[in-house]
């Protein structure tokens, strides 16, 4: 009964939440085409580059055509939108401004306030990008191996990538609390993402050592695995695999964020406490 | 030379504040060298796969990272914290304090602030610059070496009176940071070369978007691509636009009014 309760608490949040931030959203609608055009832009110059590269070699590099980089680079523009996050460059300002003790004082731990805010804004986005998306497929002609497992299977590992994708980047965004200088922090994640996540290239086309680096860190799970699951890459027993290592990853993220978060609070002083 | 001057006076002014904060040094070095390092290994992977991308040799594509790191640095440098400037002294009414200064007000809202440290990005770009030089050798002749600054110096302005125009819109609309931020994002795809892309592209990137012109334009000029249409067609562009921005400033001047009048 307790449960239950806690849980419509928390649906009650929820709402609330998403009426705030599209209330927001609305309001500042060129911020909006501004994250569309970046999330669109980048895919779209590695489509482009790898196409080049596969057109003048030949017509394929590694297994991957031109269709089939517009497919992968198509796929990871919707992935990557669903499970991106911004939250990295707000903590280090909700720290220093002292901001996060409202959040504190409030009965529910702040991470839901923020899954909710990210969602929220996802549900008004996702429909430009992939119309966006559906644009691009148009003008790239994607071929991708489609199979009715394989949709089926996308959706737990895309689920699981935002989870393991927001846990772990809401942790990072936690050293805030120990450093003003958050800004080097944030992009040398955002390099290691870039490699082996699977944005710049497709990881299949790197050397095996490398795969096989990619395959034990986190990244691949938050973003390039949902992909190629999407475009056809992987076979049955691999995306099998590959959801046992997101769920593996969420456990772990879980008790990253739990522990981190204790200790942050700990040494977090408002202005004036 | 007066601007020179100015600009020196600006910029030691700017270095004194930041000596205060040693350790930023620190941390925009480190940051800049990796994202050189980024571009580089980026090119690394595609030329892993390839001899040549789009026609564009390992070397010559050094070149043009080492034109985007330039371009970038001097808009990180003068041109980005000069507009973003204009905007806030015009909602704040704190123009005033510039306009009464005996000097032209372009010149002054244009250097008046100046982000030191993004002096390292344009030191890199140099860098990169000189070794792909160097490798590209002789290849590179008086004629080029010349259409190359002169492309470097046309584009510099274009992205300038560009970011100008942009900032005084401010004059009539209250926010067009967001505006300045859309270029600061375009000017990604300036990485690779524009000629890449497919045709809706690359207009966008050359008429509404003006990044062709800082970085692919000066980078073909240097690898012997650019005919000499393009290269005057560049030189036009770039002094039609400045007295495009200057007069569109004049005109917001006028409007203009003030803090408290």
């Amino acid at each position: 009964m307790k449960l239950l309760l806690q849980i419509r608490h928390l649906l009650n949040l929820y709402v609330q939440q998403f009426k705030t931030t599209f209330a927001t959203m609305v309001q500042y609608r060129a911020s909006l085409v501004i994250w569309t055009i970046s999330a669109v832009l980048e895919p779209l110059v590695y489509l482009i580059v790898w196409s080049t590269v596969s057109n003048g070699s030949g017509g394929s590099v590694g297994s991957y055509t031109a269709q089939g980089f517009a497919a992968y680079y198509i796929a990871l523009m919707i992935v990557n939108q669903v499970t991106y996050t911004w939250i990295m460059y707000e903590y280090e300002y909700r720290v220093r401004q002292g901001y996060l003790s409202f959040a504190l004082l409030r009965p529910v731990h702040p991470i839901h306030a923020d899954i909710a805010d990210n969602l929220s804004s996802k549900l008004i986005t996702l429909p430009l990008v992939l119309i966006v998306a559906a644009v691009l497929a148009l003008l790239f002609h994607p071929s991708a191996g489609l199979h009715a497992w394989a949709l089926l299977a996308f959706l737990p590992a895309l689920v699981l990538a935002f989870l393991v994708r927001f846990l772990i980047e809401w942790t990072l965004a936690l050293a805030a609390f120990w450093t003003t200088r958050v800004s080097a922090l944030n992009q040398v994640y955002f390099v290691l993402m870039l490699f082996l996540s699977g944005q710049i290239a497709p990881l299949g086309l790197f050397p095996p050592w490398l795969q096989t680096v990619a395959a034990v860190l986190p990244f691949r799970w938050m973003l390039g695995f949902p992909v190629e699951l999407l475009v056809g890459r992987l076979t049955p027993l691999q995306s099998l695999e590959g959801l046992g290592v997101q769920a593996a990853w969420l456990v772990l993220s879980l008790l990253l964020v739990r522990v981190v978060w204790r200790a942050g609070v700990r040494v977090y002083s408002a202005v004036g406490a | 030379m007066n601007f020179l001057r100015l600009f020196a006076v600006f910029f030691r002014v700017s270095l004194l504040n930041e000596a205060a904060y040693r350790v930023n040094f620190f941390v925009q070095l480190f940051q800049s060298l990796l994202e050189l390092g980024t571009a580089l290994a980026g090119l690394a992977v595609i030329f892993s796969y390839t001899t040549a991308l789009g026609g564009w040799r390992p070397d010559e594509m050094l070149a043009l990272v080492g034109v985007f790191f330039l371009v970038g640095g001097v808009i990180s440098l003068i041109i980005q914290p000069g507009m973003s400037g204009l905007i806030d002294s015009v909602r704040d009414g704190t123009l005033d304090f510039t306009l009464t200064k005996p000097e032209d007000a372009q010149l002054l809202v244009s250097i008046q602030r100046v982000a030191v440290w993004s002096l390292l990005d344009l030191l890199m770009g140099l860098g990169v610059l000189v070794v792909a030089l160097v490798r590209l050798g002789e290849k590179i002749g008086g004629w080029q070496a010349a259409g190359f600054l002169g492309m470097l110096l046309a584009g510099s302005v274009i992205v300038y009176s560009f970011w100008l125009i942009l900032a005084c819109l401010s004059f009539w609309f209250v926010r067009v940071e967001n505006l300045l931020e859309i270029f600061r994002s375009m000017y990604e795809a300036g990485r690779w070369p524009i000629s890449l892309y497919p045709g809706w592209l690359r207009f966008g990137l050359t008429f509404v978007v003006p990044v062709a012109f800082a970085t692919t334009i000066p980078a073909e000029a240097l690898t012997g691509r650019l005919g000499i249409g393009s290269l005057l067609g560049s030189l036009a562009a770039a002094m039609g636009l400045f007295a495009l921005a200057r007069l569109i400033l004049r005109l917001g001047l006028r409007r203009y009014s003030g803090a408290s009048a």
